[in-house]
């Protein structure tokens, strides 16, 4: 399977479970819903240019956006994670893109301590930025700290039993055409 | 000159994140219920049409209140049937007349009923909208009232494409729905404080009234929206705020938002009459000063 075809699916499952599973759980809390769809930008391939990783981000915040009536809200913070991503791949792991063995980031291709940092300040990334603009219009500072912590937690226990259940098959880098 | 483009190259991905960013916001300030949002009516015909498929596995999973809502429903209106009444005087007959045209007390509807199914509803969020496979092609338009199979108040209409059209539940925090108390006809607002989706909050009505924890709040007769005496939910906590004299009421929804399924779309057919006559006796008394 090819990485365009792959990615394609993968959208469309994360969305689909964003806004049909995880946003109708009933409350934990107050309002803390649980994220996973952005994971798909974490998971997009070290080689994708950065303009790509933009617009990408920017059509997965949409699509959730339209689901949940909230155009913009998502899009921004997709976009945000979608800028920082490059850097903090690079801040982690020295490399150039084409020096991973591995196509995508994981915890395999990581190390699960590294990837664990990766997914957390892009996690909390997301959710400070998703619940500043929620607080422009609405609710108290103390609501927006511990909405931050508790999402992202939550989003963070996520992400491990994710990877943890479905390990993405071993996909090596090689000489010939993928 | 030959600067500027090296600099636009040099930083062409912050500067394509930035417009991006730009138009994202620029999206989620100008959207509010009054304007339809960027793409919604076409977006929404594709969320629709997802929705409506998810929604026929979801429907199994709250048959049974569903049924018993129903079966309440039913269950009053037999008991409104003519044959249930017999008159008890056998010298009084029921005379139906024919001749109404000068009848003074003629009805004339007011209020237009229209059942409608709900695809997508979510109580998580801030601002919680219902999604209905109804749309302005079944003749939906904004501003009509919203109600659960049982009659009871679940939110409004603010917005519509051609087969489906977006419903602002009564959980959202820009909504104001005028209430009365039934007890004692005084009015108040209904809003949500986005804490709990069973709770809404009463405002609005003067610590001099006499109020008890579970006296249903109902839909007040003056709103051109919605349909007059229907139940929106009971009082369930009496608090009082002790700077102006009003209670806060806490009201325990009436609708379980969790499993509402099967709607009626309201429409209040003297509404734009109403609305006229409003903004020409403003015009008038405007002129005369």
């Amino acid at each position: 399977m090819s990485d365009l075809v792959r990615n394609i699916i993968r959208l469309a499952v994360f969305i689909f479970v964003q806004a049909f599973i995880l946003n109708k759980v009933p409350n934990l809390h107050r309002f803390v819903v649980p994220y996973i769809y952005f994971l798909f930008i974490l998971w997009l391939p070290f080689t994708t240019p950065r303009l790509t990783l933009l617009a990408l981000g920017f059509i997965t915040g949409l699509s959730l956006d339209y689901f949940k009536m909230t155009p913009g809200l998502h899009t921004a913070a997709c976009l945000l994670i979608a800028y920082v991503r490059p850097f903090i791949i690079t801040l982690l792991s020295p490399k150039e893109a084409t020096e991973f063995t591995f196509r995508e980031p994981s915890p395999r291709a990581m190390g699960w301590s590294s990837y664990m940092v990766y997914a957390f300040i892009l996690t909390l990334l997301h959710h400070l930025y998703l619940t500043f603009l929620e607080w422009l219009d609405f609710g108290s500072l103390l609501d927006l700290l511990i909405k931050v912590g508790a999402t992202t937690a939550i989003s963070m226990l996520l992400i491990v039993t994710t990877e943890v259940l479905f390990p993405r098959k071993l996909k090596f880098r090689t000489n010939t055409a993928a | 000159m030959r600067n500027i483009f090296l600099f636009i190259r040099r930083y062409f991905v912050l500067l394509s994140f930035l417009v991006l960013q730009g138009i994202a916001l620029w999206m989620l300030f100008t959207y509010n219920r009054f304007h339809q949002a960027v793409g919604m009516g076409v977006a929404s015909e594709i969320t629709g049409s997802v929705n409506a498929q998810v929604d026929k596995v979801d429907d199994y999973f709250h048959l049974r209140q569903e049924n018993l809502r129903v079966h309440r429903v039913n269950d009053s209106l037999l008991n409104l049937v003519r044959t249930n009444f017999t008159p008890v005087d056998t010298t009084a007959r029921q005379i139906a007349d024919t001749l109404r045209i000068t009848d003074m007390t003629r009805q004339v509807r007011r209020y237009l009923w229209r059942p409608a199914k709900v695809v997508y509803n979510s109580v998580n969020f801030e601002r919680n909208y219902l999604q209905l496979n109804r749309g302005a092609k079944e003749g939906i338009a904004e501003n009509m009232a919203v109600l659960n199979s049982d009659g009871s108040l679940v939110g409004l209409v603010v917005g519509t494409s051609n087969n489906f059209s977006q419903v602002m539940s009564l959980l959202h925090v820009q909504s104001r729905v005028p209430a009365s108390l039934k007890n004692s006809n005084v009015f108040g607002t209904i809003e949500w404080n986005a804490k709990d989706p069973r709770l809404l909050l009463l405002k609005g009505i003067s610590r001099d009234v006499k109020v008890k924890r579970g006296d249903s709040v109902l839909t007040s007769i003056y709103s051109y929206n919605y349909p007059p005496g229907f139940l929106i939910g009971r009082i369930a906590k009496i608090d009082e705020d002790k700077a102006s004299g009003f209670y806060i009421l806490q009201v325990r929804t009436a609708v379980n938002f969790n499993a509402v399924q099967q709607v009626f779309v309201v429409e209040n057919l003297q509404r734009a009459e109403q609305l006229k006559l409003e903004e020409d006796t403003r015009k008038k008394m405007e002129q005369k000063k």
